[in-house]
């Protein structure tokens, strides 16, 4: 017996993705030489720079999947991988436009009246307007369902009232809109998921309050949003009122198996290594061994995930499974480049390298946490294999 | 590598289901020749999967004979079904003839002179039950591959883990049948390479198997009311085992595809093949441990059938190289690369070239 229960099929990159691989590698080459950025470490959800994010947009670099007639650049999801795993690699500050990049930019296109959508999609493609997610909230974490967050009927609109929580970058120079799941229609004990709408609020309405909160490290990435009555127009509802779990849902699928799951700490691994090679000893070499096979082995099945996303597949178990793993290893990564580090790295806060490192070791227990808990993907994965 | 729409590997798991079964296993550690399990996969041109047709093979693809060493690891396939796989490449790669009977390679400190095959080998896995064994000889820079007939040489019964035969086979001045120079970038490490690629196709499987038995178990067994899998201390560790399966397969495969795509093992092959055998390591050893905690006492019985998958598992890791061994190789090529190659190295995998 043989079953072969996970498909992960090879997937080359396409011809013009070699030329773009060595653009972007020579554009990131210089902004980190004129000091145009500086690495860190978990560079998605920490390096905020409206700056470097517009630059991105002038070289044709956000949006790079959506359809032309939308103003995207209609390049395939393979080139727009090569962009994405090259500017992680680097720890380049994507953070500024990563979720309207990644999710909300596609959602907009796929569910927005055309009107919204024009307004908002070329901006986003110029590096110009950013988004955040409003999903979690102070009563809601994992369990999704449980948003009160709600939105009211009135004349020409609706009014929301509550609190958004873990907002990533909401509170961010040029993030104009948050993506926002409310509820429209009181819960249902039976029918959970019923009841719940997505809406494009403007974060700069009237009755919004965007509060930011600070991290274990001290950084404020993430926020608490107030909505206070805001009245949000009826061209604002995305899709169907009452069809935004199955929007989420597949938000979340989107978000699960990038390249931003596994090298979110590759930035340290890169810098160690200039001190690493002047230190062959035996453990450094098992270690080397172990973390470079993990992390090819994650690409592959994160690559294989695009590949199946590409011919029309809907990977879920894949994509869970291979979050899991990759999260685990962000930290694993840490933990084992720690054994084979000199003690002057690890306990010094002089120079580049013990400031990733510790930028990393403060970062990485969200890694876990964020895009549905591990645990909660487990109990998918179980799901799926059947168990459960 | 697809392991569906392939007659070969349709062809190997009907055999493998029907006729390696457990007794024939249990047999087969006992020292029971499981004849009627060889005769089907040879009658059936298994054996020459990778033997091209103009020297009398299949002139199957280099995929679908390791599709067929990923069954036959999934079923504990107690015959050398991969031994013989792996000895018709080898003739074939210095072009000598195959016969498709048993064989397997033999790895050791080993001499030639005047045709004749001298010294000792090692954990030669089937050397008993194999008709041919084919040796390699270094000497001189140069790397010999020797045919000589099994039945002339002294072997010892040894087994691994798993009690499939690992035997010490001395060669006492035995005539060479076929000789040939190993060339074309192939040598000793790549055999070795190579060798360690079959076992962690082989893996591949029976963690695939040992997972669908761990599965399904999990839901019949019952325990304070309800089938076990219905506890979520259960369902995780279960869905980490399939995590761990997952990546051994895509490893596994990965390398696989790379030998098939360079003909042989070159350098890229070889960092593939380094990958998928440093992975091995955590995906045998937590895979295993979850698929016995699962199984509970019943799976540590010798009657339960988990014990054909697991010992094999923690057999295949240590052949052909450890995984720790294989790590350390590893990471002195990533040592080579330096920082500023590190990242241009892990991405030249998947682009054109």
């Amino acid at each position: 017996m043989s079953v072969t229960r996970f498909r992960f099929p090879f997937v080359e990159m396409p011809p013009a993705a070699t030329q773009l691989r060595q653009e972007v590698r020579e554009f990131l080459a210089q902004e980190r030489a004129n000091g145009g950025y500086v690495p860190m470490a978990d560079c998605w959800a920490s390096g905020m720079s409206a700056e470097f994010s517009r630059k991105l947009g002038q070289r044709g670099w956000l949006g790079m999947t959506w359809d032309k007639k939308y103003g995207g650049h209609g390049r395939s999801f393979l080139e727009r991988y090569v962009v994405t795993e090259e500017m992680l690699a680097a720890g380049a500050p994507v953070m500024a436009h990563w979720i309207a990049d990644r999710q909300s930019g596609p959602q907009l296109i796929k569910n927005a009246q055309p009107e919204v959508r024009d307004a908002i999609i070329p901006r986003i493609v110029a590096g110009e307007c950013f988004c955040a997610i409003g999903m979690s909230e102070p009563g809601t974490g994992s369990d999704l369902a449980s948003v009160s967050t709600k939105a009211d009927k009135v004349e020409g609109g609706w009014k929301v009232s509550g609190t958004k929580l873990w907002s990533t970058g909401a509170h961010g120079p040029g993030c104009d809109y948050m993506i926002t799941l409310l509820r429209t229609s009181p819960l249902d004990t039976s029918a959970r998921h019923k009841g719940l709408s997505q809406f494009i609020i403007d974060l700069k309405s009237p009755g919004v309050d965007v509060r930011g909160i600070a991290d274990i490290g001290g950084q404020v990435h993430f926020n608490e949003t107030n909505f206070e009555d805001v009245f949000v127009p009826d061209s604002h509802v995305l899709g169907e009122v009452g069809g935004g779990w199955n929007m989420v849902v597949g938000e979340l699928a989107l978000e699960r198996s990038g390249p931003e799951r596994f090298l979110s700490t590759f930035i340290v691994f890169q810098e160690a290594m200039r001190l690493l090679v002047n230190n062959p000893t035996e453990q450094t070499k098992e270690v080397l061994g172990q973390v470079v096979a993990k992390i090819k082995t994650l690409r592959r099945m994160s690559l294989g995930i695009a590949g199946l996303l590409q011919e029309g597949s809907s990977p879920e178990m894949e994509a869970a499974l291979v979050k899991d793993m990759s999260t685990n290893f962000e930290r694993e990564l840490l933990e084992k480049l720690r054994r084979i580090l000199p003690q002057n790295v690890l306990a010094s806060s002089e120079g580049l390298l013990p400031a990733l490192l510790r930028e990393g070791i403060l970062r990485v227990p969200s890694s876990t946490l964020r895009g549905g808990t591990n645990e909660v993907l487990k109990g998918m994965i179980a799901r799926q294999l059947g168990i459960r | 590598m697809t392991d569906s729409d392939n007659i070969i590997f349709d062809t190997a798991s009907r055999i493998l289901d029907d006729l390696s079964t457990a007794e024939t296993i249990n047999a087969a550690e006992e020292g029971v020749w499981p004849e009627a399990l060889w005769q089907a996969i040879s009658e059936s041109g298994l054996t020459l999967t990778w033997v091209p047709e103009e020297n009398g093979g299949a002139g199957a693809s280099m995929l679908d004979g390791f599709a067929v060493i990923k069954a036959a690891g999934g079923a504990a396939a107690p015959i050398p079904l991969a031994e013989t796989l792996f000895a018709g490449w080898l003739l074939t790669q210095v072009n000598l003839q195959v016969s498709g009977e048993a064989a397997t390679v033999a790895l050791g400190e080993l001499s030639l002179s005047d045709g004749k095959l001298s010294g000792t080998a090692l954990g030669v896995p089937y050397a008993r039950g194999a008709q041919q064994i084919i040796a390699l000889v270094e000497s001189g820079g140069q790397t010999q591959v020797v045919q000589v007939a099994a039945e002339q040489c002294e072997i010892s019964a040894h087994t691994n883990l798993a009690g499939e035969p690992s035997d010490q086979v001395t060669f006492k001045a035995v005539p060479a049948k076929q000789v040939a120079v190993l060339g074309n970038g192939v040598n000793g490490q790549s055999v070795e390479a190579m060798g360690a690629l079959i076992r962690c196709v082989q893996s591949a499987g029976a963690l695939s198997a040992a997972l669908e038995l761990t599965i399904e178990y999990s839901m019949e067994r019952v325990q304070f009311g309800r089938a076990i899998g219905k506890f979520q201390a259960l369902q995780h560790s279960i869905a980490a085992f399939a995590g761990e399966v997952a990546a051994m397969n895509a490893a596994a495969d990965a390398a696989a595809e790379a030998v098939a795509n360079a003909g042989g093992v070159d350098h890229d092959a070889w960092i593939e093949i380094a990958t998928a055998k440093t992975r091995l390591e955590e995906a045998v050893n937590n895979g295993a441990a979850v698929a016995h905690q699962v199984h509970g006492a019943m799976g540590f019985t010798y009657e339960h059938s988990l014990h054909h998958l697991t010992r094999r598992l923690w057999s295949w890791r240590d052949e052909y190289g450890s995984d720790v061994v294989w790590a350390k190789r590893l990471g002195e090529e990533v040592l080579s690369w330096g920082a500023d190659q590190l990242w241009p190295k892990i991405t030249a995998v998947t682009d054109p070239r």
